[in-house]
């Protein structure tokens, strides 16, 4: 028993723990997961000043109400969310990207994130959590992961093997950059696709369908004409890989996706996008920018410095 | 041998060793995995193996495409060694309750459910690759004769356990997972075991595998 924990009055829609997530399995088909926006997962980490591979709460849409109980700990949420903190008979709005210190007692109750799908709770310390090789990632669909692979539920506690406090409180300016254009570099299978189909793919705009999770995120809009097959024989995927299935719709992988698929690959987005991706809520617009193997790599790295740059703020 | 390499997305190798689906490009495809796998390459975070393809993915934090396509084709990887692999013998029932698609198999391969189980069980299969969902075996290859399309319309809830079909292969659910192949029957045998860390597949690409056929109360009794 923990003396330092959070109740949970109310779970969340998809409330997980989160970390780095988990490498060299997909040849077993286990995938990464890991924090589906890596950049907000570093930021809240570093606000509370733990170490950036620190597990973490991620949540989705609607987030946790949470209860503390045990000695002063300090907090931050990062993501574009609107959350209320109670102590006693007090209640204050929250701002994202800057740390909090709550004692016994006091709430955190995350309402939503606004118009962005995942947000990140960072609790200053180490949480008790069991890891599952060597991350706590939850992957609801296999059930890997802490919590025996399930998101949080209402009544469970979230204990602390440490906690650490401190008064003075770190913020920085982060802003959620939108993007409707999300760069691609074409896929394996681009010439399954008729002109037009491909014509289709970079030209038009698609909307992201309420079918996405953690798993995949799936688009409606102009079907996408396949003139080869729309079957390939099975082989592996990773995240941000576009499948376009018979029916014509893009699939895009995300961080808990099947390891290996039989659609054919019309094009993966670009890693220095990937963030921003998955921030995209159902009904948003998208469009892809069709760019090459080279500037997806300089790509990364301007993503890479502006994020080290960011870290080092704090 | 691997006929081209080329990018999967910006993080990832495509390494095609050709169209055709065989044990002998599949045993390609599975020394190269087992070779890379060994000599840890630096930025390597994952490989997958599938039928004729190897995907090489990294950590584009510390290294890129070009650095990690040389270290592939610099790589001596001995083809002609033989795969050091296990036979596994998986129990099988195919009680009318476990077995879910046996009338549409019947129906389809045009042949009585007592031949489908004959040619089934007496055969031996080559285990592909694990994936998809995690632990699962693509196990092939099936008699010309027993090979079906998977369901028009996929189940939501395929149950843990269940030895599929769909055209030359067979697989086993490691877990509930929505699903399209032809349920024949279902294993009590854990194929996936997360506790174990280190070897949480039971049956790994290259192994061997027949089915044994057990009666509704052995399979019931299995794991007591």
């Amino acid at each position: 028993m923990s003396d330092n924990y959070f109740e949970i009055i109310r779970p969340g829609i998809n409330t997980t723990f989160q970390d780095k997530g988990r490498d060299h399995l997909y040849h077993i088909g286990i995938p990464f997961s890991g924090a589906m926006d890596n950049r907000n997962y570093l930021i809240a980490n570093k606000l509370v000043n733990n170490n950036l591979d620190s597990a973490i709460i991620e949540f989705a849409y609607q987030g946790p109400h949470l209860k503390y109980t045990g000695g002063k700990i300090n907090f931050a949420i990062t993501g574009d969310v609107i959350f209320i903190i109670k102590k006693g008979e007090t209640e204050i709005e929250g701002k994202c990207y800057e740390s909090y210190q709550i004692e016994n007692g006091n709430e955190i109750n995350i309402i939503s994130t606004s118009k962005s799908v995942y947000g990140y709770l960072a609790l200053g310390g180490e949480l008790d959590i069991k890891l599952q090789w060597n991350s706590c990632s939850i992957n609801t669909k296999a059930n890997i992961g802490s919590n025996d692979g399930k998101k949080l539920d209402t009544g469970q506690r979230v204990n602390l093997k440490k906690i650490n406090s401190n008064k003075d409180i770190k913020k920085t300016n982060y802003i959620n950059t939108k993007i409707e254009n999300i760069r691609v570099i074409k896929g394996t299978n681009f010439d399954y696709f008729s002109e037009e189909g491909k014509k289709i793919f970079y030209e038009k705009e698609f909307k992201v369908s309420k079918l996405s999770d953690r798993m995949g995120m799936r688009l409606e809009g102009p079907k996408i004409e396949n003139i080869v097959n729309t079957n390939i024989k099975s082989e592996g995927l990773i995240k941000g890989v576009i499948q376009v299935p018979a029916d014509g719709n893009p699939i895009i992988m995300l961080s808990d996706h099947g390891t290996v698929g039989g659609y054919p690959k019309i094009g993966a987005v670009a890693s220095a996008d990937y963030d921003r991706l998955v921030q995209m809520a159902p009904g948003s617009k998208i469009k892809f920018k069709e760019i090459n193997l080279s500037d997806a790599e300089t790509l990364f790295k301007l993503y890479e410095m502006e994020t080290q740059n960011l870290l080092s703020q704090i | 041998m691997i006929k081209n390499i080329s990018n999967l997305g910006d993080t990832a190798l495509y390494c095609d060793f050709g169209n055709e689906v065989n044990k002998s490009i599949n045993s390609q495809v599975i020394k190269y995995f087992k070779t890379i796998k060994e000599k840890k390459v630096k930025g390597i975070n994952n490989l997958t193996p599938s039928y004729n393809k190897l995907i090489i993915s990294y950590d584009l934090k510390q290294t890129n495409f070009n650095e990690v396509k040389k270290n592939i084709e610099n790589l001596n990887v001995e083809t002609s060694l033989k795969l050091n692999t296990k036979r596994i013998e998986i129990p099988i029932c195919c009680h009318e309750s476990l077995s879910l698609d046996v009338k549409r198999l019947e129906k389809i391969l045009n042949l009585s459910r007592d031949k489908i189980l004959e040619n089934f069980l007496n055969k031996e299969y080559f285990c592909y690759m694990t994936g998809f969902i995690a632990g699962m075996p693509f196990l092939g290859d099936l008699n010309e004769n027993m090979r079906a399309q998977r369901l028009e319309t996929p189940r939501v809830k395929v149950p843990k356990g269940s030895v599929g079909l769909t055209e030359q292969f067979a697989n086993i659910y490691t877990f509930e997972s929505p699903g399209g192949w032809n349920i024949l029957g279902n294993t009590p045998v854990k194929v996936f075991d997360s506790s174990l860390e280190y070897e949480p597949t039971l049956i790994n690409p290259g192994d061997t595998v027949t089915f044994k056929e057990i009666s509704l109360d052995q399979y019931k009794n299995y794991n007591e």
